[in-house]
C-alpha cells in the first residue's frame, strides 16, 4: 500500500488519476504473480518449453506426434487448480457483468488474436518479457494498449 | 516425467491466477480502466511473475537442454511483423471487452462458471478459424 501511495501520489496530482484504494490487493497480486513465475520456471527449466496458454491450447488444434500428452497435462492442471484451491480455502468471489453476446465476441477475438499474435498474457506478457524478447515487448504493449482503449470506450464513451 | 511436470506447472499457474485476482473479470476490467477508479494491483502480478521469470529464463538461455535432458525450445522468431502486432491488438480488444484472457478462461471453466465455458467455447472457435484460414492459405 505504502509503495503504491509513493508511486502514484505524484502521478495522481498531475493527471487527475484516481486510484481505487478500497479494492487494492497488492500482496495477493504479488503472491499470485510469484506462483505464475514459478510455474513458468518449472516448465522451461524441466520441460524446456514456454508456458504460453494460448499456444498450448492452439497446438492441440494442430496436433504433432508426442504433443498431445504434455499439452493435455498442462491444461488439466489449469482446469484442476480451483479444485485444489478450494480444499484449502473458499474460492475468491468472481464477478462477470459482460452479457453472453459480448462474451462470445470477446472470446472469438481473444482466440483469433492470440493465435495470429503468437501469444497472450502468459506467453508474451510473462515468459516473453522475462526472456527480454523484443517481439513480446511489442506484443504486450499492443494488447495492453487496446485493452485500455476498449475499456475506455465501453465505460466512458458508450456508457 | 514430462507430463507430470506439465501438470504441476499447469496447477501452479492456475493457483497463481486464482490467488492473484486474475480470474475475476471485474478486477481485470478495473485494472484496464485507467480513466475510472483505477485498481493497479494487477501490475504486481506481472511484476512478481517477471522477477522469477527473469532468473529462470536467464538460466534456461545458458543451457542447451532442460534439467530433464529435453531440448530447450525457446522461440527463435525475431521480426516485428504485421501478424504479431495486428494479432496482439485484436487480442487486447477481446480482453478489454470481457476482462478474460486464455489462462483465467480455463480456470473459470474449471470452476464450473457458465460464462467461462461460453468464453472458452468462443475462444476455441476463434482459434479454429485461425487454423482454417492458415490451412486454406497453404
Amino acid at each position: 500500500m505504502i509503495i503504491f501511495k509513493l508511486l502514484f501520489s505524484s502521478a495522481s496530482t498531475a493527471t487527475h488519476m484516481t486510484i481505487d484504494w478500497i479494492h487494492l490487493t497488492p500482496y495477493s497480486a504479488l503472491a499470485g504473480g510469484v506462483l505464475i513465475g514459478l510455474a513458468a520456471a518449472i516448465f522451461v527449466l524441466l520441460n524446456g518449453r514456454i508456458a504460453g496458454i494460448s499456444g498450448i491450447i492452439g497446438g492441440l488444434l494442430r496436433p504433432k506426434q508426442g504433443d498431445l500428452a504434455w499439452r493435455s497435462a498442462f491444461l488439466i492442471g489449469l482446469l484442476a487448480a480451483p479444485w485444489l484451491y478450494q480444499t484449502v480455502a473458499p474460492l475468491p468471489e468472481i464477478r462477470i457483468d459482460t452479457g453472453s453476446g459480448m462474451l462470445v465476441i470477446a472470446g472469438l477475438l481473444v482466440g483469433i488474436g492470440t493465435r495470429y499474435g503468437s501469444g497472450c498474457t502468459s506467453g508474451h506478457g510473462v515468459c516473453g518479457i522475462s526472456r527480454l524478447s523484443p517481439r513480446s515487448l511489442v506484443a504486450t504493449a499492443a494488447f495492453m494498449l487496446t485493452g485500455f482503449v476498449t475499456v475506455f470506450i465501453v465505460r466512458h464513451l458508450l456508457a | 516425467m514430462t507430463n507430470f511436470f506439465a501438470l504441476l506447472s499447469g496447477l501452479t499457474f492456475g493457483l497463481g491466477l486464482i490467488v492473484s485476482g486474475m480470474t475475476n473479470p471485474a478486477k481485470v476490467l478495473g485494472f484496464l480502466d485507467i480513466a475510472g477508479e483505477w485498481d493497479p494491483s494487477l501490475i504486481l502480478v506481472m511484476g512478481g511473475a517477471i522477477v522469477i521469470g527473469l532468473i529462470a529464463f536467464a538460466l534456461a538461455k545458458k543451457r542447451g537442454s532442460s534439467f530433464l535432458g529435453l531440448p530447450m525450445q525457446l522461440p527463435t522468431a525475431r521480426q516485428l511483423d504485421r501478424r504479431l502486432i495486428l494479432g496482439s491488438l485484436t487480442f487486447g480488444v477481446g480482453w478489454g471487452l470481457a476482462g478474460i484472457c486464455p489462462g483465467p478462461a480455463l480456470v473459470l471453466l474449471g470452476e464450473g462458471v457458465q460464462q467461462g465455458a461460453l468464453f472458452v467455447g468462443a475462444m476455441l472457435a476463434g482459434m479454429g478459424i485461425f487454423e482454417w484460414l492458415e490451412r486454406r492459405k497453404a
